[in-house]
């Protein structure tokens, strides 16, 4: 997008006026929110959650954003079609996939490779967004670690059995929500 | 001159010109959507894709009378007077509803279809067609079948608009497709036994207008957008095809044909289209080595330069074997390099590879039996600064004896180009340095070994059979390692910052009469060089 775009709108910042240039009321209302928290903080409403000791309760755990995973069709065998429609959406260029004829006459194209630099990955969840059949998932594990970088490079098998290990407490997302699987 | 008038603006054509209403829309800068027209085709207006609103201005009154009907901008001629509507609400209900009646049979598999992205059937939907599907009707097989060894039917994707067909009666004359069944039914097919195996089979994939037809060779790999496309010229035979390369991140995916209405039409052949194999084959050489008693060596260019000159400053008699792999501006380079150290330096061209005899197909499209690029512009450029052009096949005979210190030679062949008795007759000249891209015996016994480059990461110009030169730029960087030629010889030739083939094209012009109608910027299909001899 350039500059000269006529789709941009361009757009000035109102001027400050009295309170604004005196910063003290905005202080003041900055400082409310910290005042707040501590006086919930001495009434034993804590925020802070001492992990790994304790584990984060999630919000909802079916939006949240952590480890892919590679949902499995009926049969067992990888939903993804190999559309790179993931890799193309993905803003940190993480996904590489290597599509071949497949072997199935009802489908014609699957992943021979499919991996995923975990690393790399800023979990924006686009992938997700940009799959036409469901088939990458964000699942709700966020305590992902691994003793090297090639160890976090996520290959196709190591994807499908996060869906394996994430299948029963978080079903795939698009049934729920009415979609085909 | 004629005048035709599409859309309220008024064209000229010229008189002997013979255009539909699609190529004089074009003039005016408006676009005409169409499948089944293609201008290297005959005309079957089939697909209906291209109606429009025609009439006539009366020559005398000025008075416009309009057909009550659509035609088809493809079928009819623009001729004096001639009146093209093509954004009246007809046409645009016309065309939706063409576009809603192809989608209700094809099925909307577009992230699996390798086309999509380049699909014309997804382009003028977006243009063209309705925001809703009416009809939810799915029939679709997800149908495949081969129709050769390099072409895949992909049956529920197309549209009938049967280019491929006109194309293998039309061109290579050999007729293997044809529609089969009638109506709603109809395929494209094969008969048994007969399958599509022409030269220049390749062409069908880029004639479908839809994912109906599908390039085994390319099917599955790589996504259109994750694609450049740079205009380089195929170096498979002496015809020169202009022709794009697709390639991301330095990676070939395809060639396909660049239309070029001097050199190859529309078309390519397959020899050509799957003729870039070599530039990422295992067995290619990255290294530069140089022999240091009976071992090879390998060194960082920045080293092996200054060595390599001072070597042949030392050598005493030169000799030069200019390979017609070299593009015009390299070729120059090293024949003035060398005939600058030594000025009674032999240059010879290399030796020139045939295989069979040249083959014309319908159009005019011929596939040359010579298979290299630039035979004419390094032979050019050897003329111009020898008196005599002594062949490889003499040069071989009489190296011997003539006292050479040493000869550089060029490959960057991608096919076995000479022997162990090459080797042998060369084995006298006390330095022998060899640039190429696969091992061979001369490479082997080279006391510089020089990686070179392949056709589309070189950058300059080939001279074609027909003394037609087109300049192109590099398409893929070429390995780690691997020193392009040009970039190389300017190094060579103590010229500074980055290799300029367009500044060395000039000098060449400027220098040789056989160029000088180069002197200009070489157009985007070429320059004749022949233009100024003729005057």
């Amino acid at each position: 997008m350039k500059p000269d775009d006529p789709d941009i709108l361009w757009v000035q910042e109102p001027e400050l006026g009295l309170a604004g240039r005196m910063y003290m009321p905005m202080f003041v209302q900055g400082l409310s929110t910290t005042l707040k928290h501590l006086a919930g903080s001495l009434r034993g409403k804590q925020v802070t959650v001492s992990y790994p000791d304790e584990e984060p309760q999630l919000g909802n755990p079916l939006i949240y954003r952590g480890v892919h995973r590679l949902n499995r069709d009926e049969q067992g065998r990888v939903k993804c079609v190999a559309c790179f429609l993931c890799a193309t959406a993905c803003p940190a260029h993480c996904i590489d996939i290597i599509g071949v004829e497949s072997p199935w006459p009802d489908r014609e194209k699957y992943p021979e490779s499919f991996t995923i630099d975990e690393l790399r990955c800023i979990y924006c969840g686009m992938c997700e967004e940009a799959c036409p059949v469901d088939a990458i998932e964000l699942t709700s594990l966020y305590n992902l670690t691994g003793r090297s970088r090639e160890e976090m490079i996520f290959d196709k098998e190591k994807l499908l059995s996060v869906y394996d290990a994430t299948k029963d407490k978080e079903p795939m997302q698009s049934t729920r929500l009415g979609g085909t699987l | 001159m004629a005048i035709v008038i599409v859309d309220g603006q008024e064209i000229e054509i010229g008189d002997g010109e013979r255009l539909n209403g699609i190529q004089a829309a074009q003039r005016a800068g408006i676009e005409i959507p169409h499948y089944c027209w293609h201008p290297g085709l005959t005309v079957v207006a089939s697909c209906r894709m291209c109606l429009v609103e025609t009439g006539r201005r009366d020559p005398a009154s000025g008075a416009i009378s309009m057909m009550p009907k659509l035609v088809p901008a493809c079928q009819t001629p623009a001729r004096d007077g001639t009146v093209f509507v093509t954004n009246s609400q007809q046409v645009t209900d016309a065309r939706a509803m063409v576009e809603e009646d192809l989608l209700i049979r094809h099925p909307i598999d577009c992230p699996i279809c390798d086309k999509a992205g380049e699909c014309h059937l997804q382009d003028y939907h977006f243009q063209h067609g309705r925001e809703q599907r009416r009809a939810d009707i799915k029939p679709f097989t997800s149908r495949r079948r081969p129709l050769g060894d390099s072409v895949t039917l992909f049956v529920d994707r197309c549209v009938m608009c049967s280019r491929c067909v006109r194309f293998c009666r039309e061109i290579p004359g050999t007729s293997e497709l044809m529609v089969t069944n009638r109506g709603a039914h109809e395929e494209i097919d094969v008969f048994p036994g007969f399958p599509l195996a022409n030269k220049m089979a390749g062409n069908v994939v880029d004639l479908c207008p839809v994912g109906a037809l599908g390039d085994r060779d390319f099917l599955y790999s790589q996504r259109v957008w994750f694609m450049q496309n740079h205009d380089q010229i195929c170096a498979g035979c002496s015809t020169g095809c202009s022709i794009h390369v697709d390639e991301n991140q330095d990676r070939i995916y395809r060639l396909r044909p660049r239309p070029n209405p001097h050199v190859n039409q529309w078309w390519m052949c397959d020899e050509g289209r799957y003729g870039w194999k070599h530039a990422h084959d295992e067995r290619r050489q990255t290294a530069p080595r140089r022999r240091d008693g009976e071992q090879l060596r390998v060194e960082e260019w920045g080293e092996l330069i200054p060595q390599l000159d001072a070597d042949l400053r030392a050598a005493g008699r030169l000799a030069a074997v200019l390979s017609p792999h070299l593009t015009v501006e390299e070729a120059w380079l090293l024949a003035s390099y060398i005939r600058a150290i030594d000025p009674q330096a032999w240059l010879v061209p290399g030796p020139v590879p045939v295989v069979g005899q040249d083959e014309t197909f319908g159009g005019g499209f011929t596939i040359h039996a010579e298979k290299c690029p630039n035979r004419r512009g390094v032979q050019a450029v050897v003329s111009a600064l020898s008196d005599e052009l002594i062949t490889w096949e003499q040069f071989l005979e009489r190296a011997a004896g003539e006292g050479f210190g040493a000869v550089w030679i060029s490959g960057g062949y991608p096919a076995a180009w000479h022997g162990e008795s090459e080797a042998e007759q060369l084995a006298a000249i006390p330095l022998r340095i060899v640039q190429d891209i696969f091992p061979s015996p001369l490479w082997e016994q080279a006391g510089y070994q020089l990686p070179g480059a392949v056709f589309a990461e070189r950058e300059g110009s080939y001279v074609n059979f027909d003394d037609r030169l087109q300049s192109f730029r590099w398409a893929i960087r070429p390995p780690a390692g691997v020193q392009t030629e040009g970039r190389l010889f300017w190094r060579l030739a103590g010229r500074r910052g980055m290799y300029q083939a367009d500044e060395v094209l000039l000098e060449v012009a400027r220098r040789v009469a056989y160029f000088a109608a180069a002197v200009q910027p070489v157009p985007e299909v070429g320059v004749d060089l022949k233009v100024l001899s003729l005057a």
